[in-house]
């Protein structure tokens, strides 16, 4: 498992983007799911400096990644505030331009970008969320 | 992320070179508003040299689209839509909310 620590802060989601997209790399996933795993890390990411973190830009992002052959897994622990981004219920993909929701957008795409979303909580200990992507063969 | 804007007879073209995420969408919402501003709602947005969209610039597009779709005073359209940025709009039920262009020429002669 490779892991690697980033300030909680929107101007890094460069860096963490190009360093799960090395993980989808090594791990052989071709450009289309190298980029989808990085729009979900960047999605998970976004919302754990919004929203765990608040204001807060000194909080610590933990990302890590590892590959069992089949599935790459990535995980992003945070020690803001609890937030569950799986109890968040799907935004209206259909409604008109005036009634478009603007949040829940980041949170189905990660949904639907990856195989598998899961949160825990461990208070002090931190937040984590694993996202895992299969290796499309 | 770079921003340029130009200013046509009948509409404005914003071209975005880079990556738009939660960092840098503020900027390209800059862009539209100082456009708007100017009275001005009619803006091809050209994304040929775009190299990553997330869901924040989705919503700036959408609430740019919002204000200039208002009283019909004109609409933001889309130019050379890379094919991972168009996928995930699709997915997330964006795509009918923007028309779309192969390029930037066709995208300005729409208005």
């Amino acid at each position: 498992m490779k892991t690697a620590f980033f300030q909680a802060k929107f101007e890094n989601l460069d860096s963490i983007r190009e360093y799960v997209g090395l993980g989808a790399k090594d791990a052989g996933f071709n450009d289309s799911d190298i980029y989808a795993v990085q729009l979900a890390a960047d999605e998970a990411c976004s919302n754990i400096i919004e929203h765990a973190y608040g204001n807060d830009d000194t909080g610590l992002l933990e990302c890590s990644y590892s590959f069992d052959g089949e599935y790459l897994v990535l995980t992003f622990k945070d020690y803001g505030c609890f937030f569950d981004p799986t109890s968040v219920s799907d935004p209206d993909l259909t409604s008109s331009l005036e009634q478009r929701q603007i949040g829940g957008l980041g949170l189905f795409l990660i949904k639907n970008l990856m195989d598998d979303v899961q949160y825990e909580s461990h208070g002090e200990a931190g937040n984590v969320l694993t996202l895992k992507k299969r290796l499309r063969v | 992320m770079d921003i340029t804007t130009q200013q046509f007879k009948h509409c404005d073209l914003v071209s975005v070179k880079g990556r738009i995420d939660s960092y840098t969408a503020p900027k390209l919402g800059e862009a539209i508003e100082a456009i708007n501003n100017a009275g001005r709602y009619k803006i091809v947005l050209d994304l040929s040299e775009l190299e990553f969209m997330s869901s924040a610039g989705f919503r700036t597009m959408l609430l740019g689209q919002r204000n200039c779709k208002r009283y019909n005073r004109g609409e933001i359209v889309l130019a050379s839509l890379p094919k991972r940025t168009r996928e995930a709009l699709d997915l997330t039920g964006f795509t009918p909310l923007f028309k779309t262009f192969d390029d930037q020429v066709e995208a300005v002669g729409n208005f």
